[in-house]
């Protein structure tokens, strides 16, 4: 690329000296900047040509098949149906009578891995909370992949693909990064190819408490805001001189990797992964958006989504929720356990999240209160089946990913769960999960648990978790 | 809200609990004592206490009242463990909503009964989930010891204080070795001279009640009437030079080392429980309990010989930190099969306010029966871990905690299955009350369930 840049200065400087008449040398062409430098290295593992029948399938798109089929080879989902759809010719086949098979859990709200386990200060990389706007570190190259929360996660939760976001201290966190759950040495083999970034964004009282103590901007709610807007405003600027280059040519704008994510967010291709708590916050984002021109694609956290459901339909945004945390602060005082429901009820997309190392081991769970909260309600169209939209669809749908994962579709990724139960009980577990068609766990094989290199050589190692 | 609320207490305040037999018949009967559930059982209640309750057969008062809960469950109300719940109402930057905050000079003698808010509307939330009693410690602040815990019931009323100073709690983990400047060695050192203190305290003091002629200062002397009261801190209760705690602390570890208040330790490592069992040697009447404790399964065995209840953090999995290395979800249920008396708490789990989160821990406990190489627990054990076994603990378990009769009548009428999330308590006794399920959770909910606009602003609907 340098050489190639040499080459056109010299080009132009000889155009120049043959005595063209020209007032203006003509501008060198622009050079595109790498946009994935740090490209994703995953390769999915083998797996066989799997057949399970007799299972209850919940497709993740709303639909249950009882007497189910799921057939899955090459990586990918490769048919589905109930008891007639005929099984390939050298095929396993898995007896799923009693089993519940499912789409994997995708947790669009993960710390793992930056705030990863043992949870000691030099292990804490979540959030650079040395300024409130650092659109510019990556959450990926804080993530430590031996963590030995992802091999908790997958075995007893079922997560297949997770989203590791920075924290919440800043108005401006940094970029996510969406993972396959599949144990690699490094972050890059983690790394789930052709998922967009996401940019960390927060509101409230975060942001205000970490910086007011310290007399820094924002110390207020007005203070995010403005804070925030000046912050668009000049990416937007930023934004223009780079389409000028990209259109004209000539020299190359000084590069700013703060500008570099913003300007991802307003050309569409970073996603808007905002932590907002309270409605009349989340209405202010949605305003800030709406001033500089981007979308946003979830508001995590939304405890108080319920409150302007409606807002949020409109404005195509995910609310991304627990079942029943609250009081833990003042702006997720004023929780409710049909948040969920009453979300979905309105037409709007309702994702269950974790923000924990624990509870991301019982999504499932909680999606089972949640609905069961709902249907108590009186909220109508309630089933497990369209609860599971919660756990796979509207996750994969908010990550930009629904057309690689999140459903049961021929075609899609071959991320799948077989529950050795109905999965909305408390009494069930993964009994075997694929990734990719890989089979990356099964309860009843000591070999098939992943062990993170922490954990090797310490008590505990390998055992059940 | 408010005003319903106090609507009810007013209820309760001018009807004391009436004299009324209270059959609950048709359902699922789960006794809380580790037996297995009894279909088509009945619970009977009178005069707040329970009269009888399981498969039973008898004859009621022609008064009685007849609750159907054919298809519901019935069980004791949860005990929470160990828990913080009425400590505060919201955990961070809420200035007066806390009083988990502890960095006054006191330590040992803190009394949590003078923290409980009845109002707070985590008890409210947790009353309607169920949870009708439960263990409240103090948090530790600048020293190892975080004062003295009560038992408490979640009720719609101001009494909320079953037991006041029923134990002492300390850290003497991770925790610990921090309060007590950084090491485990510290805490330990800082421990011993405390029940040092507590005992010159003990010695030098004049009897707390004498027979016949008082002395002079007999004003001074507070009447003593609960034995886990100690109030020796008159002027008679002289003290050495070399003291580290305020004279209210030692007195207040007086009961702990005389085996007259519960000891609860905070430890998760194998080897600070080992350090714990090992203070009987030194100290022979303490009566301890170990809190949290995720290592215990490797140590189950000197724990259960040592007959230490240990009131755990049911599925911890995670090293989350360097004193839990090796935890696992079967932790429980191998101290259990090794003879431990163990039951759940929730200590630094979300302990002020989701103790509702005990029924689901159980039920996971309950779902490890069917994985290989864990250890799971029954349904009927897993219920007696957040009812009757937390009680047993402290040594309550003749008085809550269970259907024996006898046993105060907390009672919950569940939709379903308890240890299953998805249910829900339909109707919740406490003392034989029955006791208000909304919440402000509740009221919000029917503000906001319909966002259609109306003639007046959503403020106007209540």
């Amino acid at each position: 690329m340098v050489s190639n840049r040499g080459f056109l200065a010299a080009t132009a400087a000889a155009l120049f000296i043959s005595g063209c008449a020209t007032t203006e040398p003509p501008k060198a062409p622009p050079i595109h900047i790498n946009e994935d430098p740090y490209p994703s290295t995953y390769v999915r593992y083998p797996g066989a040509l799997t057949v399970i029948r007799h299972a209850t399938v919940f497709t993740g798109d709303g639909q249950q098949i009882n007497d189910g089929t799921v057939i899955f080879g090459n990586g990918v989902i490769q048919a589905i149906g109930g008891p007639q759809v005929p099984s390939p010719a050298g095929a396993v086949e898995i007896d799923g009578t009693g089993k519940f098979v499912t789409p994997g859990i995708i947790d669009v709200h993960s710390h793992l891995g930056d705030y990863p386990s043992p949870g000691v200060t030099g292990n804490s990389d979540g959030n650079e909370a040395t300024d409130p706007v650092h659109p510019d570190v990556w959450a990926e190259h804080s993530v430590w992949p031996q963590d030995p929360g992802f091999s908790r996660a997958l075995m007893n939760g079922g997560i297949t693909t997770l989203e590791i976001l920075p924290g919440s201290a800043n108005l401006f966190g940094g970029r996510s990064v969406v993972l396959k759950n599949v144990p690699a040495r490094t972050v890059q083999g983690m790394k789930f190819p052709g998922a967009p970034y996401g940019l960390k964004m927060a509101c409230g009282e975060n942001p205000k408490r970490v910086y007011g103590s310290h007399d820094h901007m924002p110390q207020t709610r007005m203070g995010n805001i403005a804070l925030a807007r000046e912050t668009w405003a000049k990416a937007v600027a930023y934004k223009k001189k780079w389409d000028d280059y990209y259109a004209k040519g000539g020299d190359m704008p000084e590069r700013d990797l703060s500008m570099d994510t913003l300007k991802g967010v307003l050309e569409g291709k970073i996603l808007v992964q905002n932590h907002c708590y309270r409605a009349d916050e989340m209405a202010n984002m949605i305003d800030m958006s709406k001033e500089f021109g981007y979308h946003v694609t979830a508001f995590h956290h939304a405890v108080e989504a319920y409150k302007i459901a409606d807002l949020l339909r409109e404005n195509d945004i995910c609310a991304v929720m627990w079942a029943d945390w609250y009081g833990f602060k003042m702006e997720a005082y004023d929780a409710i356990k049909e948040n969920i429901p009453l979300v979905h009820n309105a037409g709007a997309c309702a994702i269950v999240h974790s923000d924990d190392p624990n509870y991301i081991q019982r999504l499932n769970q909680e999606a089972a209160k949640a609905l069961a909260d709902g249907i108590r309600a009186g909220i109508p169209n309630l089933s497990e089946a369209v609860a599971w939209e919660w756990l796979s669809r509207n996750p994969a749908k908010a990550l930009g990913i629904l057309d690689k994962t999140g459903t049961l579709s021929p075609g899609k990724a071959a991320d799948v769960v077989m529950w050795n139960g109905d999965p909305f009980s408390d009494y069930s577990r993964p009994q075997m999960v694929w990734i990719d068609g890989a089979e990356m766990y099964d309860m009843n094989d000591p070999k098939k648990r992943p062990v993170s290199d922490f954990e090797l050589g310490q008590p505990g190692e390998g055992d059940v978790k | 809200m408010i005003r319903r609320l106090f609507a009810a207490l007013l209820v309760t305040a001018a009807a004391p609990i009436a004299a009324q037999t209270i059959a609950i018949t048709g359902g699922t009967v789960a006794l809380g004592d580790g037996s297995e559930p009894i279909p088509n059982g009945m619970v009977v209640i009178r005069d707040g206490k329970v009269i009888a309750a399981g498969n039973i057969r008898m004859k009621l008062p022609a008064d009685t009242q007849v609750i159907d809960a054919t298809g519901k469950w019935v069980t004791p109300g949860i005990v929470a463990g160990f828990s913080r719940l009425g400590l505060a109402d919201v955990d961070l930057s809420a200035e007066g909503a806390d009083d988990t905050t502890a960095n006054g000079p006191f330590n040992a003698s803190v009394d949590a009964s003078t923290e409980i808010n009845p109002l707070d509307t985590t008890i409210a939330v947790n009353r309607a989930d169920g949870v009708t009693r439960a263990l409240v410690a103090p948090q530790a602040g600048k020293s190892i010891f975080g004062g003295q815990g009560a038992v408490i019931d979640t009720g719609a009323d101001m009494d909320a204080i079953t037991a006041a100073r029923k134990f002492q709690f300390v850290e003497l983990g991770q925790t610990g070795a921090d309060k007590a400047g950084g090491s485990r060695g510290s805490a330990h050192v800082f421990f011993q001279n405390a029940l040092r203190e507590a005992s010159e305290l003990r010695r030098f003091a004049a009897p707390i009640t004498s027979a016949g002629a008082e002395p002079p200062d007999a004003r001074d002397r507070p009447i003593v009437r609960n034995p886990n009261e100690s109030r020796e801190y008159g002027p008679d209760a002289r003290r050495s030079q070399d003291v580290l705690l305020t004279r209210f602390d030692a007195a207040a570890l007086v009961p702990v080392l005389q085996g007259r208040q519960y000891l609860l330790v905070h430890a998760e490592r194998a080897s600070d429980i080992l350090q714990v069992l090992a203070l009987k040697r030194q100290f022979p009447a303490l009566k301890l309990v170990i809190v949290g404790g995720t290592e215990g399964w490797t140590v189950a065995d000197q724990i259960a010989r040592a007959g230490v209840p240990v009131i755990a953090s049911a599925v911890n999995d995670l090293p989350a930190t360097f004193e839990q290395i090796a935890a696992t979800q079967s932790n429980v249920g191998r101290m259990r099969a090794a003879g431990v008396n163990v039951s759940i708490g929730m200590i630094d789990d979300n302990d002020t306010r989701s103790l509702f989160m005990e029924r689901q821990y159980a039920g996971n406990l309950v779902a490890l029966q069917r994985i290989p190489g864990a250890t799971g627990v029954s349904w009927g054990e897993a219920l007696a871990m957040i009812t009757s076994k937390p009680a047993d603990a402290i040594g309550m378990g003749g008085v809550i905690g269970s259907l024996a009769p006898g046993r105060r009548a907390d009672v919950v009428i569940w939709s379903g299955d308890p240890l299953e999330g998805s249910s829900a308590a339909e109707q919740v006794f406490i003392d034989g009350v029955k006791q208000p399920l909304q919440t402000h959770q509740t009221r919000l909910m029917e503000r906001y369930r319909d966002l259609q606009r109306r003639n007046l602003p959503e403020a106007y609907r209540h």
